[in-house]
């Protein structure tokens, strides 16, 4: 097919993918959260709320779009466009597959495989600082401004422990495109341990891991590092002036951060969508197993249900999940949905792990955070660059 | 496709360029051009030069202009007062830059052998892997003595910049 | 309407080069506020840069790419110090017009 257009039609399936997935993020981190702290979370908008977010997205579309007067409009309208662009189009070089060979069409499941992949994702979080700067600047509003120079100078703190934690497993694998990164992380050593490259000698990368992790909660603002934008702090941060459309913009340049974060933390150290054990140990029927398990669960529970209106969905929900578990056994797309399980089982791994020190841990004080950027982070980052230099040059 | 390129990627770059010198508020200088820095990294690619571009879009785009934008920021400073120089030193220099522009046109046309045009792809040797190869073998020199420049300019930065504590 | 070419020749991007520098010195010049003059002094050296990867790419080599390199080294480092010494001076004048310090003149 011609490239071009080929080219369109998967932004187009990336787009929407990405945006129902960004917007049932947020149901299930309310869930997750309202069950960790022994409550229900939304459960009347749809079954056990599922058209929440179709609530939300009306709501906020349909509420009243705020000019103040005293604000900078250019950068007013500015500052949430270029947030949300760069958070966005970081999703562009991330694999989320294998090829797809059908007959003879042939086709990789990433938009574009950059050789400069890693480098990319890095410039696009140093530029999405920019969003959050100007937002605080454009507000005329002392809280506002505040906010927003808290927020960039915690995100350009913590970049730096983050480019470095992600240099050490760079240094082991030797390349900078991501498909080529997750291609090298394949096969087993002793038969059954996969070379993930926190598995991975001379040097396995879990502090690098951590490393990474705890920076990428800094760089997306999200808890414990959330001061600048938490609500009962500095009235909001700064998001204070906006309403509607623009504060949406703010929260989806979030979660697609967060998003972006996962799947980098997938592709580098967790294997891409490298299965767990080999395949002869039989690894292509996890997916299935795990499926038809929560359909038959489903059914169970549908039987005799908690609540009267559960008589129907869960059976329905039964009888999806069954479907889908054995679309994974079928002969042509069996082969196609199999990386892309392993690959969104670690990302959800990730996002789940977000999510659970959401509803866990306390905030960090401003001058706390940045204390332990520069004395702890850095100093470790640096130290663990230079052992896995040095054991990568002795082997 | 890419004289296009470069037309559009060159026009943004000239007008941010423009829009530098004439805005009256630094901020708005400020992102004019970090608009300069970004279509420059997209002239980089055309050119072969990837890694550079990246480097650009990290270094200068994301941390250069960044701190630029925080001391403007900081210093909370407001828009420029009309001038008090005599005028006629003001409209004297746009004709001499201008000349100077012309020389320079007419000497990079005189000077420079036909070539075919800048092709994307043609170059190939602007990945890391060239790069570093260069950079750790003939230059290795140079890269050390700018990783002590670096130092020295972190010190420096440091002791100037912060407060006395009395 | 002359036929566009369909690659730019090197001598366009000497010529965006030229013109950025030109920009540059004119806001170096005309401008009276610190912080803009230093910005002036950043585009310059982008405008260099410009012209080393495009007489990189004619000569076939990739040292022109490594100089620009260091050329960003050398301005990241020259912003640092620069913008430090800004702040040292606005402490002390609270102005940030250059006609006003001048206290070394005459």
């Amino acid at each position: 097919m011609n490239f071009l257009i080929l080219s369109l039609i998967k932004a187009a399936i990336v787009a929407f993918v990405l945006m129902t997935t960004l917007a049932y993020l947020q149901w299930i981190e309310r869930k997750v959260i309202a069950h960790i702290q022994l409550r229900v979370g939304p459960r009347r908008v749809g079954p056990h709320g599922l058209l929440q977010p179709l609530a939300d997205v009306i709501k906020l579309l349909t509420k009243e779009d705020l000019l103040p007067s005293h604000v900078n409009k250019v950068f007013y309208f500015l500052a949430p466009f270029i947030a949300v662009f760069f958070a966005l189009i970081a999703i562009s070089v991330i694999p989320f597959g294998t090829e797809i060979n059908i007959g003879s069409f042939h086709t990789e499941m990433q938009l574009t495989d950059l050789n400069i992949g890693v480098l990319f994702i890095l410039g696009l979080s140093g530029m999405g600082v920019y969003g959050v700067a100007l937002a605080g600047w454009a507000s005329n509003n002392k809280y506002a401004l505040l906010g927003g120079l808290r927020s960039s100078a915690q995100m350009i703190s913590y970049e730096l422990p983050m480019a470095m934690a992600i240099a050490a497993p760079l240094l082991m694998l030797n390349t900078l495109s991501f498909r080529q990164l997750v291609d090298a992380q394949g096969g087993y050593s002793f038969g059954f341990i996969p070379h993930w490259t926190i598995f991975q000698g001379p040097f396995p990368q879990i502090i690098s891991f951590l490393l990474f992790l705890v920076a990428a909660f800094a760089e997306t603002n999200r808890v414990p590092f959330d001061l600048p934008e938490a609500e009962n702090e500095l009235v909001a941060g700064f998001h204070t002036e906006y309403s509607s459309m623009k504060f949406a913009s703010f929260f989806m340049a979030e979660y697609a951060n967060m998003v972006t974060v996962s799947c980098v933390a997938t592709l580098l150290f967790l294997g891409g969508w490298q299965p767990l054990w080999p395949a002869q140990y039989g690894s292509n029927f996890v997916p299935t197993a795990v499926f038809i398990a929560g359909g038959l669960l489903c059914l169970y529970h549908g039987m005799n249900p908690a609540r009267p209106f559960d008589r129907i969905t869960l059976p329905i929900a039964g009888i999806v999940f069954i479907a889908v578990g054995a679309a994974f056994l079928a002969p042509i797309i069996g082969p196609i949905l199999l990386p892309l399980f392993w690959f969104a089982s670690k990302a959800g791994v990730i996002l789940f792990l977000y999510i659970w020190v959401r509803g866990t841990l306390p905030r960090f004080r401003y001058d706390q955070l940045m204390r332990f950027a520069w004395t702890f982070m850095f100093p470790v980052a640096v130290a663990n660059l230079f052992l896995t230099g040095l054991l990568v040059a002795l082997t | 496709m890419d004289a296009i390129l470069f037309l559009i990627f060159a026009g943004i770059a000239v007008i941010c360029g423009l829009n530098l010198v004439l805005q009256k508020h630094p901020i708005s200088s400020a992102l004019s051009l970090v608009g300069v820095m970004g279509s420059l990294a997209v002239l980089y690619l055309l050119l072969g030069g990837e890694f550079i571009s990246m480097a650009q879009l990290i270094v200068y785009a994301g941390a250069i202009m960044v701190l630029f934008i925080f001391v403007i920021m900081l210093l909370n400073a407001g828009t420029e007062r009309p001038s008090r120089r005599r005028l006629w030193a003001q409209y004297a220099g746009v004709p001499l830059l201008a000349a100077m522009l012309a020389i320079a046109f007419y000497i990079i046309q005189r000077a420079l052998p036909p070539s075919p045009g800048v092709h994307f792809g043609a170059f190939q040797h602007g990945n890391p892997f060239d790069i570093g190869i260069k950079l750790f073998e003939n230059y290795v020199l140079p890269f050390e003595v700018t990783s002590l420049l670096i130092l020295i300019a972190i010190i420096g930065a440091i002791v100037l910049a912060r407060k006395e504590i009395n | 309407m002359p036929q566009l070419p369909s690659a730019a020749p090197l001598s366009w991007y000497l010529i965006l080069s030229a013109i950025l520098f030109v920009l540059g010195v004119a806001g170096f010049l005309f401008r009276r506020n610190i912080i803009t003059v230093f910005m002036s002094i950043e585009l310059m050296l982008n405008a260099v840069n410009l012209s080393f990867i495009a007489f990189s790419y004619q000569l076939g080599q990739n040292d022109g790419h490594i100089f620009s390199f260091f050329v960003m080294v050398v301005a990241a480092a020259e912003a640092a110090v620069g913008l430090a010494i800004i702040l040292t001076v606005f402490k002390n004048r609270q102005t940030l017009e250059i006609d006003e310090i001048s206290s070394l003149k005459n």
